[in-house]
């Protein structure tokens, strides 16, 4: 802004002229711009292919790349007849929140315990929780399948809430300590002075005051359920299948529709994309786990 | 008054117990109780085709594995494909945040558009790959080289392991991005105009002012990704399964295989339990020197 003189390119002068809100448009600002918006282009392209395919004929998707031609929405109708995406939807939604919330509610009182009633074990706790989440799932399918068929889990959404909460406990716990760590004692000391006890703490003092943290949390915690692939994909198979298996059903003997499984695609990654645009901002304070301020 | 400090402590100790207790006890067990019966599955005969030979094995499983050249193959995949993915994550994201750091038209969407791949599932992000980017024929690339004049690439069976790792890149980058793009936002402005006024160039701006105040944000990318990559799956499985050969089988896949493929639920098991020990080494080594680095 205070480079007025470098403003004076061909493009900077003439949008100058329009007015000063343009003036900042300097040769330097315009190369930003273009590279910036080729950079996102690239990152963001294959995406927006996926969602144009969908809306060509099976015959144009695999023809020469083409930006042009007349869409349609025959593969949405035809992947719809095919199998309820509403089904499929409606399992995605019940156990990505539903294990986002049951690991919040155990999380917390760990979290708090950790941040405020510190003791030398603690740091362990911490590390020994993450270590847990660097086992790869596959190592213990079996066992896992096997407890799940003796206690009739398997393709119930019981069943996956109660996976995807042990698998995000560890990160949630994680990023709610360092969310309380960050809160000033001296509030809830002055809580504790009022006659306020640990429930009372937690309730009046500690959620609200870390809400936004919470908030990113579970943001977080939501997305890492809706995409995970391996537990959903073996553990269920139609009434608790969610959107990862959908998919799946489209993957393998017909990968070679492009149009459809593009439509397919679109529709099982629009809900968490559109969540995720939305709350992006919300959930980097999370992602940081405060060692970023 | 020791006394009562000592009892304080000790109520204060029983509390932090019992409030941990939900999320402790419920971890050990879902860590525990799976990790007893591979153990023991490691150790035994049991193979699902063979249903007749059962029995303990004792070290069998062990001896096969560790004999079996896919193994060494297999840890090798794995730490290449966490290296490569990290490397470029790491030094790609710092890039792109200095990018989209700067004042540009529309950056708010162009940054949002950058971000987009990481909210993508895994299983979709390895389809719209292997499909409509990387097709030998009909992909956009092999068109891309032929408007070039270069000759297509046949990704996957050429250069399956980069194909792998320009996928799990491709959605791990805007994370790197989105982390330290968020720490740059707290990069101190007066410190970065006083080097300028001292002569400094934007170069040497990057690699003495904003490297050093990424670090920790860089420690948690290292980290939480380093979680996710050692156990990637859902990419090979829908890509290459794991080929040609063994070029793409990484540990996490090598188990699959065999506990599945092969229904040889003992060496699975066995997999299992150096995937598991292997987690540890790694959690040990880097884990630590990360979380060290969180705390100052």
């Amino acid at each position: 802004m205070t480079t007025k003189t470098q403003s004076m390119s061909a493009a900077g002068a003439t949008r100058a002229a329009n007015g000063p809100r343009f003036g900042a448009l300097s040769s330097r600002r315009l190369w930003l711009t273009v590279l910036g918006w080729t950079v996102a282009g690239v990152i963001f392209f294959p995406i927006f292919w996926m969602v144009l395919t969908g809306f060509k004929t099976e015959a144009e998707a695999i023809a020469d790349p083409s930006l042009i031609f007349s869409p349609t929405l025959d593969s949405y109708a035809e992947v719809q007849s095919r199998a309820d995406y509403l089904h499929f939807a409606l399992n995605s939604v019940v156990v990505s929140f539903g294990s986002t919330l049951l690991a919040l509610v155990i999380a917390i009182p760990s979290a708090y315990a950790m941040a405020f009633l510190p003791t030398k074990r603690t740091k362990g706790t911490l590390l020994w929780m993450l270590s847990t989440k660097m086992l790869p799932p596959v190592g213990v399918l079996v066992p896992i399948y096997l407890l799940f068929r003796d206690f009739g889990l398997l393709d119930t959404r019981t069943g996956l809430v109660i996976v995807y909460t042990l698998m995000n406990l560890p990160i949630v716990v994680w990023m709610l300590y360092t969310f309380f760590k960050d809160l000033p004692r001296d509030i809830l000391e002055a809580g504790r002075m009022d006659g306020a006890g640990t429930l009372q703490e937690v309730w009046y003092l500690l959620l609200p005051l870390t809400l936004p943290g919470i908030a990113s949390t579970g943001l977080l915690a939501v997305i890492l359920s809706w995409n995970e692939a391996f537990w959903s994909l073996n553990l269920t198979s139609s009434q608790a299948a969610p959107l990862t298996a959908y998919i799946a059903s489209f993957s393998s003997p017909e990968g070679l529709f492009w149009a459809k499984l593009s439509a397919a695609s679109t529709m099982a990654i629009a809900p968490i994309l559109v969540f995720g645009w939305l709350t992006q901002k919300q959930m980097v304070r999370g992602l940081t786990f405060g060692a970023v301020k | 008054m020791n006394k009562t400090r000592a009892s304080g402590r000790t109520v204060g100790g029983l509390r932090t117990l019992l409030l941990q207790a939900p999320a402790v006890s419920l971890l050990f067990l879902w860590m525990i109780v799976p990790l007893a019966m591979t153990v023991w599955f490691s150790l035994q005969r049991y193979n699902l085709l063979m249903p007749g030979m059962t029995g303990f094995a004792g070290l069998e499983n062990y001896e096969y594995l560790f004999t079996d050249p896919a193994l060494w193959s297999a840890i090798g995949t794995t730490l290449l494909l966490v290296g490569w993915v990290l490397a470029i994550t790491v030094v790609g994201g710092t890039l792109l945040a200095v990018l989209f750091q700067q004042e540009f038209l529309g950056r708010g969407i162009a940054r949002v558009l950058a971000i987009s791949p990481f909210f993508v599932m895994p299983t979709v992000s390895a389809l719209i790959w292997k499909n409509m980017m990387m097709h030998p024929a009909n992909g956009v690339l092999a068109w891309l080289a032929e408007s070039l004049g270069l000759p297509a690439v046949d990704w996957f069976s050429s250069l399956p392991l980069t194909s792998i790792v320009i996928i799990v890149g491709w959605q791990w980058l805007p994370f790197a991005l989105l982390i330290l793009l968020t720490a740059m936002q707290s990069l101190d402005d007066d410190q970065v105009e006083a080097a300028r006024m001292d002569g400094a160039g934007p170069i040497a701006i990057f690699f003495f002012i904003t490297l050093p105040h990424l670090k920790r944000a860089i420690s948690v990318v290292i980290m939480i990704e380093m979680i996710f990559l050692l156990t990637i799956f859902a990419e090979i499985f829908v890509t290459t399964s794991g080929g040609p050969g063994l070029a793409t089988t990484n540990l996490a896949y090598l188990i699959y295989i065999r506990a599945l493929l092969d229904f040889d639920v003992g060496m699975a098991s066995a997999g299992g339990v150096v995937a598991i020990v292997l987690a540890n080494i790694v959690a040990v080594f880097l884990v630590r020197m990360v979380a060290r680095n969180l705390d100052n």
